[in-house]
């Protein structure tokens, strides 16, 4: 039973600020994810919550407690490393037992701990391996046993499946979902992989150059992007972003069409503004192969210079405007490079950001 | 007309075959020849008589060879143990050091720097019972008033020649477990913290496994380099008075050469070598030991 609670965090190496005060509350059992590019400032905000690093400035709670300057071991948390760090002397039954032979518990309780975590994660046969002779998977798993055979207040993980190939990652996300069901408790996760960070948590904080961007739930920061970097960087493909100016009820895109302002927005943007007008692929369709777009849409002419077909649906490269554009084809048929195509654009699911802040505006 | 043309790999290792068999194999096997023969450099025609194993029975038999013997495996073993804690402290303190590390390292080394010939002179000088800086500083500080006969009582020479033996090499086991401490990941020590380590728990269970190759490499040198201890012993003490500090190669180098019986005192360096090649190869087996926990064994 533990929240997280971050308060004007900062984190500096000598004179270099690398975490700007950051604030975040993490409640009970929640599953938060911190994403964002390399670089940003995830790990180390996740460390200092660890107490592996120390906080330059402001609070940092666990449960009720503040932890600013207690030492990892007094903090009932544990943690998954990005490239395991497991114990490579000890045998994975030992690496698991580890925490708790620190602890002095009884031998009975540890291999009843340790049992119940290698059922959890299927280990029970490679018990008496070293980590040496074990795959990047099961090393993995390894780690995560490690980090439930404690039953802390916090788990924390450092990019844990990033090590890992393509299927094996989509495997263990579930598995981690899975246990996050299965032990309850607060999960603070770091990754720089959005599908990661959207298909597991209950909450996504989005960083970037050590500031929070956004914090929200998957489909929040998907429906509702605070701003351009968090639209670009949450969803795939990438939000398309077109510069234009505000024209009277119209956006004027800059060398491109004129678009009515979408109706959510109508009011609360001034004559002259320039903005930033956002549209994902998905509300982006070429005419007879759309959704039905149930409010406004606008129409206009655009050449496609690449298409990938994804079986169900078609991936459209055009250029409009002179940036590249991207728009999704449902019942695909083939279309030719060059091609020449109507498409509606849905206004009801656009975004408007302001040209100069980079904010959204609501 | 058929010549033998020797294959050339041969034409090629004959320098070194040559000059091998020159400078290591004729003295080897002559030496081992000659410790079964009453041979005495004094009398070279002694060379030419064979007595079988008189030479080794009469060693296995001589209280002052079992003596040297079980003092030099006294010295190792309390050497070896204090300068392994000494230089495991040294490396531990001089790994947390950040600024002025690399100096810190030089000056550490200095000690290893100095032939060991100077260290027995300079701990000779030391502790000198009138002159002696450690007789001077006890007796200032009142601490005694007598002149401690330092290199002239029997256990209190030991312990003047291991307390030289310790200044003049425990910076090989600093030197060797720092490279050691330099090669201990930073996550695992990570994980150990998270797991509930204090920092003593953590040098215990995961540092040291990490080192402990690094220690077993420093242990089979100086086994060996303690094993033929000679010049520090030679310089201070001579081995005496009265055999007191006589260790197994001041014991050897004084048969061979100033009681001229070379022959007997062959006989006693070829069963010396097995003290040096015991230990050795225990050191070794322990490194590899070692190795393998750590998954480093190949
Ligand atoms: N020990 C350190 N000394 C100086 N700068 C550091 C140190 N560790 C990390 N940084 C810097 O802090 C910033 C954030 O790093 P990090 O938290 O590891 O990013 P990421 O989001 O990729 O996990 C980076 O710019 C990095 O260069
Ligand atoms: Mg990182």
């Amino acid at each position: 039973m533990a929240q997280v609670h971050l308060q004007k965090v900062v984190k500096k190496y000598g004179s270099l600020q690398v975490v700007h005060g950051i604030d975040l509350e993490i409640a009970d059992n929640e599953f938060v994810v911190l994403v964002g590019p390399s670089g940003c400032g995830k790990s180390t905000t996740l460390r200092m919550i660890a107490g592996l690093e120390a906080i330059s400035g402001g609070e940092i709670k666990i449960g009720e407690r503040l932890v600013n300057d207690l030492p990892p071991r007094h903090r009932n948390i544990s943690m998954v490393f990005q490239n395991y760090a497991l114990y490579p002397h000890m045998t994975v039954r030992e690496n698991l037992g580890f925490s708790l032979k620190i602890a002095k518990r009884p031998q009975q309780e540890i291999d009843k701990a340790v049992d119940e975590a290698a059922q959890i994660l299927s280990l029970t046969e490679y018990m008496d391996r070293k980590p040496g002779a074990l795959s990047g998977g099961q090393r993995q798993r390894v780690a995560m046993g490690r980090a439930i055979v404690r039953h802390p207040e916090v788990f924390l993980f450092d990019e844990p499946l990033s090590n890992l190939d393509a299927k094996l990652r989509t495997q263990m996300r579930t598995e981690i979902k899975k246990l996050h069901q299965k032990v309850k408790s607060t999960i603070v996760y770091v990754t720089h992989d959005q599908v990661e960070a959207m298909t597991l948590a209950d909450r996504i904080v989005i960083m970037r150059d050590g500031y929070i961007e956004q914090v929200g739930t998957p489909l929040d920061v998907f429906e509702t992007p605070a701003n351009t970097f968090v639209a670009t960087f949450i969803g795939s493909p990438p939000m398309n972003l077109l510069h234009g100016r505000v024209t009277g009820n119209e956006i004027a895109i800059d060398g491109g069409p004129a678009i009515g302002v979408p109706e959510p927005f109508t009011g609360k943007v001034q004559e002259g503004q320039k903005v930033i007008l956002g549209f994902r692929a998905d509300n982006l369709m070429p005419y007879g192969h759309a959704m039905p777009m149930e409010s406004g849409c606008a129409e206009f002419d655009m050449t496609v210079n690449l298409s990938e077909p994804l079986g169900t649906e078609t991936l459209l490269f055009g250029s409009l405007a002179g940036k590249e554009v991207q728009a999704k084809m449902l019942n695909p048929r083939p279309v030719a490079d060059g091609e020449r195509l109507q498409f509606r654009l849905d206004l009801a699911r656009c975004h408007l950001f302001d040209a100069d802040s980079q904010q959204a505006l609501r | 007309m058929s010549r033998f043309r020797p294959p050339p790999w041969l034409v090629l290792l004959l320098p070194a075959i040559i000059i091998l068999t020159a400078v290591v194999m004729i003295p080897l096997l002559l030496s081992l020849y000659s410790s079964f023969t009453p041979y005495r450099l004094t009398r070279p025609e002694t060379l030419y008589k064979w007595i079988g194993t008189f030479n080794y029975e009469k060693a296995m038999k001589s209280a002052h060879f079992w003596a040297a013997f079980g003092r030099t495996i006294l010295l190792l073993t309390i050497a070896l143990n204090l300068e392994m804690l000494m230089g495991l402290g040294l490396a531990l303190l001089v790994n947390k050091v950040t600024y002025g590390q690399r100096a810190l390292r030089t000056v550490m080394m200095f000690p290893m720097m100095f032939s060991p010939i100077l260290v027995g002179f300079q701990f000779k000088f030391i502790f000198n019972d009138n002159v002696g800086l450690v007789n001077n500083a006890l007796q200032s500080l009142g601490l005694s008033n007598v002149a401690i006969p330092w290199l002239v009582d029997g256990q209190l020479a030991f312990t003047a020649i291991l307390v030289a033996e310790m200044w003049s090499s425990t910076s090989v086991f600093a030197i060797l477990i720092l490279a050691g401490l330099f090669a201990v990941p930073r996550d695992p020590i990570e994980a150990a913290k998270v797991d509930g380590c204090t920092p003593w728990q953590s040098f215990r269970h995961i540092t040291l496994p990490y080192i402990m190759p690094f220690i077993y490499i420093a242990l089979a040198i100086r086994s060996l380099d303690v094993a033929r201890a000679y010049d520090i012993v030679q310089i201070m003490t001579n081995g005496g008075p009265a055999r007191r500090t006589e260790l197994l190669w001041t014991l050897i180098g004084r048969t061979g050469y100033v009681d001229a019986k070379m022959g007997y005192a062959n006989a006693m360096g070829y069963i010396s070598i097995f003290l040096a090649i015991f230990f050795t190869i225990y050191f070794f087996r322990k490194l590899n030991a070692a190795r393998s926990e750590l998954g480093m064994a190949g």
